[in-house]
């Protein structure tokens, strides 16, 4: 009985050397790209505000002043304490938008990253295993989409669901689907004819455990860094969606939707565009920068021993 | 009395290749209606040059591959994959170790698992006698309990083939399938290997298939020899006949072809050289 246990502890303080060994191989690789670092802490630093967005915002994000329309930032002639980033043409604080925006930014970008994600992976492998006429249905309808303008579908979908954030993140997903499922299809026919999976099948294991079980965890390394890239295609679109006035509808603090918003006064209150334009781009670059170290650190073909 | 383990008659395999807008479509026979038995706890090696049908022969026994025409029978049973669908007991009559140990277990897999795997899929076995039979099995093959917890990266290539022959043996299957099993290792690993399947084979009371193109090993490990020739069988015999008394031509520049490293042979070769 004791020996048991000891042989138990054994082997999980193994395990867990192993995945501290693999955690520290990552990390190598992954520093390596000091872009890719910066990224990540940029990243990280945005999360952060976001989730404290409630502690950290001077004031409601849908509060206006009337008394403060049109402030400028702080260190401009007018500028006011109270309104660090200056206030919008209603008088409300651009700040505590901005940091309620990121909410929504990040949020947009997991829930359609994960649709995008757990569709593609699923019609991509049940396309790469099974192939005949299964796949070429599939392929031929991602083709399809694909053809598109990714922007003008959604669109398109937006205008045929209505118009709303929710709407806009389905039709988003949908529009990065295609590409999950080539990625995916791609790894599974590489992966699909090795031994080992040959070897899973005279065990006898059945088709679903086959393709969920043995093949998948193993294309994984290109589908999480297609899927930290397309977080940040996502927001991007969100934002254009909501510019267009087809995603998060007013007062939504969303970026894009800011953006439209301030549209009209570009040439009298510059901070009223420049800000969320600006926190699009940092959020986006930081995620592209972390995506490519994530290629390096997790592609086998590229690391060099 | 012996009993007959794995019979083929007249194994035929065609592959079609092209057949598109563009290509006329041809036929490629890669078994040329093949023949053979082995009675259980005998070895019958499978010989020839790379192309010659071997592995396809082996794919059809192991029931990955359908044959196109010809009959196979598996404990006097007549099995086809086209026709019939697969049942686990069917599973665990015959399993396959590969040439590759590199490619034959999932890099994503422990070792555990790796070996609980047929267990898991095949049995309503609860996870403890799981885990209690493959450790078992783990140091039949002379591995140590400390590489359970292992994945495959850290293992060489003769431990990764010692995994791989664990694995195949899990089913306790009355026919084990070794497709070149030793070809990638080095030749102190061949030997451990080639000892370890002798062992298992009186243990256990195997029946082997075992392909090769290495005729020192064949000799070693066999008791009927088939050779292989464009996918048709061109000698069948037992080993000391064939050794002894080639009929084939082929056969007898595959021998040969085989180097010789005795006192005797090299002399010989030093006096032509120098005559």
């Amino acid at each position: 009985m004791a020996e048991a246990t000891t042989t138990a502890m054994d082997q999980a303080k193994a395990g867990a050397a192993s995945r501290r060994q693999m955690l520290t191989e990552f990390w190598f690789y992954f520093s390596e790209n000091k872009g890719a670092v910066i990224g990540l802490v940029v990243f990280v630093f945005l999360v952060v505000l976001a989730l404290l967005a409630h502690v950290i915002a001077p004031h409601d994000p849908n509060a206006q002043f009337r008394d403060a329309v049109l402030v400028p930032p702080f260190w401009q002639d007018g500028g006011r304490a109270a309104f660090l980033l200056g206030t919008d043409q209603v008088g409300r604080d651009m700040l505590s938008r901005l940091l309620f925006g990121a909410q929504y930014s990040l949020f947009i970008g997991v829930v359609v990253t994960t649709l995008a994600l757990t569709g593609g992976i699923f019609v991509g492998v049940i396309a790469g295993y099974f192939r005949g006429w299964v796949d070429t249905v599939i392929m031929r309808l991602m083709d399809i989409i694909l053809a598109f303008p990714s922007l003008l579908l959604a669109l398109v979908l937006v205008a045929v669901l209505g118009p709303g954030l929710m709407n806009a993140m389905i039709a988003i997903a949908l529009v990065l689907q295609p590409h999950f499922v080539r990625l995916t299809r791609a790894a599974v026919m590489t992966e699909k004819g090795k031994d080992y999976v040959v070897a899973a099948r005279v065990a006898g294991a059945k088709p679903l455990r086959l393709m969920f079980r043995t093949i998948l965890p193993n294309c994984m390394a290109p589908l999480i860094v297609q899927a930290t890239l397309s977080f940040s295609t996502a927001i991007l679109d969100a934002a254009a969606l909501g510019f267009l006035g087809m995603g998060a509808q007013p007062p939504t603090p969303e970026w894009g939707t800011m953006l439209a918003e301030a549209r009209e006064f570009i040439l009298r209150a510059w901070w009223v565009v420049t800000l969320p334009g600006v926190a699009i781009l940092v959020t986006v670059l930081a995620i592209n920068l972390m995506g490519d170290g994530l290629r390096d650190a997790l592609d086998p073909k590229l690391k060099r021993s | 009395m012996s009993e007959i383990v794995v019979e083929g008659r007249n194994i035929v395999r065609d592959y079609r290749i092209g057949g598109g807008l563009f290509a006329k479509e041809r036929v490629v026979h890669a078994v040329k209606g093949v023949s053979f038995k082995v009675d259980k706890g005998k070895t019958l090696a499978i010989v020839g040059e790379s192309g010659c049908g071997k592995s396809t022969l082996a794919r059809i026994i192991t029931m990955i591959d359908a044959q196109t025409d010809g009959e196979l029978l598996i404990d006097g049973a007549p099995v086809d994959i086209r026709t019939q669908s697969m049942t686990p007991e069917m599973r665990r009559k015959v399993q396959i170790v590969f040439q590759n140990p590199y490619g034959s277990l999932n890099p994503r897999q422990k070792i555990g698992d790796v070996l609980g795997e047929p267990l898991l899929v095949n049995t309503g076995m609860p996870a403890a006698e799981r885990r209690d039979r493959a450790m078992q099995m783990l140091l039949k093959v002379g591995l140590a309990p400390e590489h359970f917890n292992r994945y495959p990266h850290m293992f060489s290539g003769g431990q990764r083939q010692r995994i791989a022959i664990a694995r195949a043996l899990m089913l306790n299957p009355r026919l084990l399938v070794l497709d070149e099993p030793v070809s990638a290792l080095d030749l102190s690993v061949q030997a451990q290997v080639l000892n370890l399947l002798a062992d298992l084979q009186d243990e256990f009371e195997l029946t082997y298939v075992f392909i090769s193109h290495d005729l020192s090993v064949v000799k070693y490990i066999a008791d009927d020899v088939m050779v292989m020739y464009f996918g048709e069988a061109v000698e069948y015999g037992s080993r000391d006949a064939v050794f002894a008394d080639p009929k084939h031509d082929y056969t007898r520049t595959l021998f040969a072809a085989t180097p010789r490293a005795d006192v005797e042979s090299i002399r010989q070769r030093l006096a032509k050289k120098a005559a």
